[in-house]
């Protein structure tokens, strides 16, 4: 299953993510993921928050552009070559993976990895029949 | 040495009686040949016979950019269609642009007041002229190179860009008069440094330098950079293109050609004349011209009459270099931009904003342009190789609509400040 990541847009300038993680601090949203992308003019925040619909209200709220999109998380085993087992099968299966990012927290043994790919029920179809288990969104509220 | 001693040094009286006849001529021709004109001048209530003297000019009615802009493409030609030879456009427009339409004798006084300005700076027929204005539209390489031709110099027709050609051809064809943007002949010095281009052992004398607003300060560094005598010429397409004006070897002021492009100064609220020496808006007639003749032209350039007669041996009046616009066009690169003709992409552009904010600065001596636009949400997206498209695209389109390269950046919302409703939007951060 899918799960919502926030992405916010970065402006060039300073003190723009200090009052991102202010804004969700006041606001008592958790971060569960994030990752942080920059080109010479901007920056892209793409967060797992425990709370989306409330997290990109007060996003917008200070004048944010935020956007919600679906991506997956894989639970991947915490060892050596778990993450590339994920990526063979994307491979195998022509799934073409737009950008991908850790979650924060060690859950059990195994490590959550955020995927955002091209064709997003493909890759949870083929997961789900090499029986690779998906964090569901409920697991991520606290 | 002084190209056309007769017109160039007429006495007053004489100049003044040439004016008023060449002016009752052309306010004749306007009158019956320009629906446009004529609609203009009956609203004025004034006819070509009320014309007595050249002083009569401030009866006639003005023409404004828009004016041209609006009887687009054809409805300025005074002329049969059959005796034009020769178009160009203004630059930097979205949409229309102003036509100026040549007859064959438009293009003689072309080259005629070319010819004059080039002589300033003692240009002959044994000098190589490298005329690295654009040729095209764009009436800067055109008219230098018929200035240049009349005269019967060496001309190398090399037009814009390309500098690592342009040095190689400075350095081996020994030019010795360059005509450029004052920008970019710093930008080549610099590129000879780096070439390692002896410019000591160039043989350039002078250069003209037009086409964009300039400063004493950078009048020195060219004449140090360069080793050559650097000059000041004026002009715009809607009058001739260059050829309006320019400095002779004193330097002090820019002599105008009033033989056929009688000048005013005028304030820009009432639209009345002022005196010699007072500062206002160029006002330009072209008592000559066939083609599109036009009559009282607002430049919505800032300057003023020089007063006194220079020693160069010249009797006409010169205007002081311009010092500023009344309107906010902007001269990035040499190429004319008005922040309306940006805003205007932008506006077509689906999902954009038009807030914007235009920052200039002079990045190795040339002009940098960057567009930041306000990110919304419909221009949002999650995949940052998207939001690196739409800067391109917007980019992209701003260079096809306005001939200039800009850098867009998105920038986020409501970071561009719109104070008492009225946004910022313009940056210059060039030093001149």
């Amino acid at each position: 299953m899918k799960i919502k990541q926030i992405s916010v847009f970065i402006g060039n300038k300073k003190g723009r993510l200090a009052l991102v993680t202010e804004v969700l601090s006041k606001a008592n949203i958790d971060i569960r993921a994030l990752s942080l992308a920059d080109t010479a003019d901007f920056g892209m925040l793409r967060m797992i928050v425990d709370d989306p619909d409330r997290c990109s209200a007060v996003l917008k709220k200070h004048d944010f552009v935020v956007q919600e999109t679906d991506v997956i998380a894989v639970e991947v085993t915490d060892t050596p070559g778990g993450l590339h087992a994920i990526l063979k099968i994307f491979d195998e299966n022509n799934i073409n993976i737009e950008y991908v990012y850790a979650m924060v927290e060690k859950r059990k043994n195994a490590a959550a990895v955020i995927f955002r790919v091209e064709d997003q029920q493909k890759a949870i179809d083929v997961l789900a029949k090499k029986d690779i288990a998906l964090v569901d969104s409920d697991s991520l509220k606290r | 040495m002084i190209w056309n001693k007769q017109y160039e040094s007429l006495a007053s009286e004489d100049l003044r009686k040439l004016q008023t006849k060449r002016l009752q001529n052309i306010a004749h021709i306007v009158y019956t040949k320009v629906p446009f004109y004529k609609k203009k001048m009956d609203e004025l209530r004034v006819k070509p016979d009320d014309i007595k003297d050249i002083s009569d000019i401030v009866r006639l009615p003005f023409t404004s950019k828009d004016d041209m802009r609006n009887v687009y493409p054809y409805g300025m030609l005074a002329v049969d269609q059959k005796e034009i030879v020769e178009i160009h456009t203004s630059s930097g427009t979205t949409g229309k642009p102003v036509v100026a339409a040549y007859t064959r004798n438009d293009i003689e006084l072309w080259s005629e007041v070319m010819a004059r300005t080039l002589s300033m700076g003692g240009a002959a027929s044994h000098d190589v002229i490298q005329n690295a204005y654009g040729y095209g539209l764009f009436t800067g390489g055109l008219g230098v190179h018929y200035g240049a031709r009349k005269i019967g110099a060496n001309i190398i027709p090399i037009s814009g860009g390309n500098t690592k050609r342009q040095l190689l051809v400075m350095a081996d064809f020994h030019t010795t008069i360059l005509t450029c943007t004052p920008s970019y002949s710093l930008y080549l010095a610099e590129a000879a440094k780096e070439e390692g281009v002896d410019i000591s052992k160039l043989t350039l004398k002078a250069g003209f330098f037009g086409a964009e607003p300039w400063s004493e300060n950078m009048r020195k560094e060219i004449e140090e950079k360069l080793r050559l005598k650097a000059y000041d010429i004026f002009g715009l397409t809607e009058i001739i293109g260059p050829g309006v004006a320019a400095e002779c070897e004193n330097q002090d002021g820019l002599h105008l050609f009033e033989d056929h492009f009688y000048p005013e100064i005028i304030d820009p609220a009432t639209g009345k004349q002022l005196p010699v020496g007072e500062k206002g808006e160029l006002v330009i007639t072209t008592i000559t011209k066939e083609g599109t003749p036009v009559i009282r032209y607002r430049t919505r350039d800032i300057t003023y009459l020089e007063p006194g007669v220079c020693s160069c041996g010249r009797t006409s009046r010169r205007m002081h270099r311009l010092l500023g616009r009344t309107d906010d066009m902007l001269i990035i690169r040499g190429v004319n931009v008005f922040p309306s003709q940006i805003e205007q992409v932008l506006f077509e552009i689906e999902g954009v904003e038009p807030h914007y904010q235009l920052v200039i600065e002079r990045i190795d001596r040339l002009d940098d342009l960057e567009v930041q636009v306000e990110m919304n949400e419909n221009l949002f997206s999650d995949k940052i190789k998207n939001l690196e498209k739409a800067e391109q695209n917007i980019a992209h389109k701003l260079y096809s609509a306005l001939a200039i390269h800009a850098k867009v950046t998105l920038v986020e919302p409501k970071t561009i400040s719109r104070s008492e409703g009225k946004a910022k939007r313009i940056i210059d951060n060039r030093q001149m």
